[in-house]
């Protein structure tokens, strides 16, 4: 492990004094205070070995020619992690209650501090979202890097990708008004084409035969406790499979190859 | 971790021949091999003791019995033969406006009426659920037609689609009468020649193989002999 992780940069490491800094070897009450944070982060990394595992996951190589497209997975991660905060503080208002649903609603847009903006935060966050999910897909299979040794990766990502869409699926419901119950109203129904295993599909989505007391609670539980969770599990596993591989440099840039190699081939 | 058998040479079959101290003769099975496999039986167990009721939690629904309704909608003079009278019906009781329905109603027509005629059927009552993908359809008295707004599906007076989407005609009601009073029971749905089936979603046909890639719910069933 201790050869696997690479050194820290330049910046991070500790510079040796200046001579004419404290030449006298006395410690300034700065010194004391370094001294003490350095000690509480030896304490913990001394117990847990964290730095290391930061170190691989963060202070990577990267190829030449790595770009802003590059960034298109981080920004989806904080899109998600944008939808789970203001969807955090959305559940402190929200009445998941067929009867109640829409006033609570009514009442984060009309009446609560900044509700309008946090929820708007997450109703224009979700459809961000998929954009950049599908933006990332797209840069993925451009530039080639879903091949090997990567497929597994794209795998995951296919699957975060079907999850995020079962994510705006199960929130348009929960706002409750016209619009939302007829669309999955609809939605229903398509999922309940599919043969053999739709009808039973929809029974278990809306609680029952028809739209029901239990169906927008059912939506709610899948979208805030089940799908974030499965989704956050993913994105982990989909992080540890990108520091471990490393990410792969753009199709249009020339692998370095040695004059040797190059002799050998001709 | 598999390896194959042809490099690892094959080990002893009892405990003994491989000299582990306090083997009894003819053991197969060492203690620590068996102690693994409790703990991971006791961890398997006690994942199923409480994964199993959450998922049985979950589906219960579908598997729940539901008891048929009737409601009744107006006296037998309320509804003529020869066009529809829009009644609301609480399909789903206890959330609201979300569980009722509009319902259209009207005498049964010899001279119009092509469904089979029992005792369920001295009144037609026709639901407005699309049965392309189960948006509201509206009857337009204009050109007797039944028309949803959603994707162009209609359907003719008797509810069976002449143009659009829907893949079958519309779904009905039962009827009855009950001391001058017009009760209107459970759903069911009908395919082309308005034979009836136990009701489907929307976009489920019901010709030819249809019923058969999409099953009727076990504890939904249209009434029995009908």
């Amino acid at each position: 492990m201790a050869k696997l992780t690479p050194p820290l940069p330049g910046a991070l490491r500790p510079k040796p004094k200046r001579p004419s800094e404290n030449g006298n070897g006395a410690t300034t009450p700065k010194d004391k205070l370094a001294e003490v944070g350095v000690s509480a982060v030896d304490w913990v990394d001394e117990r847990t070995s964290l730095s290391a595992g930061a170190r691989w996951l963060m202070f990577r190589k990267v190829p030449k020619g790595t770009n802003w497209f590059y960034t298109l997975g981080s920004a989806t991660m904080f899109a998600f992690l944008s939808q789970a905060v203001t969807g955090v503080f959305l559940a402190m208002y929200y009445d998941p209650s067929a009867t109640r649903a829409y006033e609570s609603v009514r009442h984060i847009t009309n009446e609560v501090f900044l509700g309008e903006f946090v929820r708007g935060m997450h109703k224009w966050g979700s459809t961000v979202m998929v954009i950049l999910v599908f933006l990332h897909m797209a840069r993925t299979f451009f530039f080639g890097a879903y091949k090997y040794p990567r497929e597994l990766n794209w795998i995951i990502g296919v699957v975060l990708l079907l999850l995020t869409l079962f994510m705006s699926f199960t929130g348009y419901l929960l706002p409750f008004d016209q619009r939302s119950f007829w669309a999955t109203t609809v939605a229903l129904a398509i999922n309940g084409t599919g043969p053999l295993i739709g009808p039973y599909l929809n029974d278990f989505l809306r609680a029952g035969p028809e739209f029901g007391v239990t169906t927008l609670t059912r939506f709610y539980a899948l979208h805030m406790l089940v799908l974030p969770g499965i989704i956050a599990a993913l994105i982990g596993a989909h992080l540890y499979l990108v520091a471990r591989l490393g990410t792969t440099a753009p199709p249009w840039m020339k692998a370095d190859i040695s004059p040797e190699l190059r002799r050998d081939e001709a | 971790m598999p390896v194959s058998a042809d490099r690892t040479p094959k080990k002893p079959v009892t405990t003994v021949d491989r000299s582990i101290p306090g083997a009894f003769e003819g053991e197969t099975v060492t203690r620590r091999r068996f102690m693994t496999g409790t703990v991971h039986t006791a961890g398997a167990i006690a994942m199923a003791a409480f994964t199993l009721p959450a998922i049985g939690f979950a589906m219960g629904p579908v598997f729940e019995k539901r008891e048929e309704r009737w409601e009744a909608v107006g006296p037998i003079g309320d509804f003529p033969d020869d066009k529809y009278i829009p009644r609301t019906l609480t399909v789903e009781p206890g959330i609201g406006d979300v569980g009722k329905s509009t319902v259209y109603l009207r005498k049964y027509n010899p001279k119009l009426d092509s469904e089979a005629q029992d005792e369920y059927s001295a009144f037609v009552a026709i639901s407005t659920r699309c049965m392309h993908l189960g948006c509201p359809v509206r009857f337009v008295e204009a050109s007797a037609r039944f028309i949803c707004p959603c994707h162009g599906g209609v359907y003719d007076f008797e509810g069976k689609r002449t143009g659009g989407p829907p893949v079958r005609p519309l779904d009905r009601f039962y009827t009855r009468v009950r001391n001058g009073l017009v009760e209107v029971g459970p759903r069911y749905s009908v395919n082309s020649e308005l034979k009836r089936f136990s009701p489907r979603d929307p976009g489920q046909p019901l010709d030819g193989i249809g019923p058969y890639l999409y099953p009727a719910r076990p504890t939904t069933r249209k009434i029995p002999g009908t």
